[in-house]
């Protein structure tokens, strides 16, 4: 499927949970600073 | 030419890292795309390990982070101890959750890529175990900033914590080098002899997913302590009003 199929599901998985912990690092990050700008923002 | 010091007054810092944000996003991504999508699409299958060798675009990069986001929480709370800047406490803490993530993805990648190579997911390997005292070190260190309300002590005992901490991190980087009996292999890549073991085809695209996770490191770094910033701010004000 897609030519994934040549890779071995170890490396799928691998990257299917370092993609996941990246994502959720970053997007975390973002909502984090995203929220404390508009708090500040509505305080001010 | 300015001191360095003077990125230690808040307003100085987030005017000065505002305009850097932008460019430090587009690179990291790029950077940290080319390497993972061109190790993972357009690099040959080793003759040994099959697939299963492209696991090291993942894992390798984000081994080396793990341990030098702990090695820049150490100077960052050696600065703070000796000099008291907020900001450098500040970016300390920041650092801590982009450094356990960076410790989880070392650690489940090695995992995977472990049970096809070594015939388990996990051993304790001199350098596997350092690396599951650091992650509780880090989660030590998180937890130890959340349970204290005066954020000043807070500040003083995670960055005594850290100094602890710091002998887990380098324990985790060298003890490849002289503790042979583990199932971890040797440094592939040294830094001093210059004698590496992998080839280009792999090498490359390696060196800009390295690339792309230290730039991804600085890029979080920098919104991270932006947000520490605006939330203490926000608690002066909040504490101001009542």
């Amino acid at each position: 499927m897609y030519g994934l199929d040549k890779y071995a599901p170890d490396v799928l998985l691998a990257y299917a949970l370092g993609m996941a912990l990246l994502a959720a690092i970053i997007l975390g990050s973002v909502i984090q600073s995203k929220r404390a700008k508009k708090r500040l923002e509505d305080l001010e | 030419m300015a001191s360095i010091w003077q990125y230690a007054n808040p307003a100085k810092f987030m005017a000065t890292t505002a305009r850097f944000m932008g460019p430090l996003w587009v690179l990291s991504i790029a950077t940290l795309a080319t390497g993972l999508i061109w190790g993972f699409f357009f690099t040959p299958d080793d003759f040994k390990q099959g697939s299963t060798v492209k696991i090291i675009y993942l894992h390798v990069p984000s081994a080396m982070m793990a341990i030098n986001a702990w090695i820049m929480m150490l100077v960052a709370s050696l600065i703070w101890l000796i000099r008291r800047h907020h900001v450098s406490a500040l970016a300390a803490k920041a650092a801590a959750p982009i450094g356990v993530t960076f410790t989880l993805i070392a650690m489940a990648t090695g995992a995977v890529w472990g049970k096809p190579m070594w015939g388990t997911y996990w051993a304790w390997d001199p350098r596997l175990t350092s690396f599951m005292i650091l992650l509780i070190f880090y989660f030590g260190y998180i937890a130890l900033w959340e349970a204290l309300e005066d954020k000043d002590l807070a500040a003083d005992l995670t960055s005594i914590l850290c100094m602890v901490g710091s002998v887990f991190a380098l324990l985790s980087r060298y003890a490849v080098q002289f503790w042979s009996q583990g199932l971890h292999q040797g440094t592939s890549i040294p830094l001093v002899t210059g004698e590496r073991q992998v080839d280009d085809v792999f090498f490359i695209p390696l060196l800009f997913a390295m690339g792309g996770f230290i730039l991804l490191f600085i890029t979080l770094l920098l919104l991270r302590t932006r947000t520490a910033i605006r939330l203490r701010r926000i608690q002066a004000l909040k504490a101001k009003e009542t």
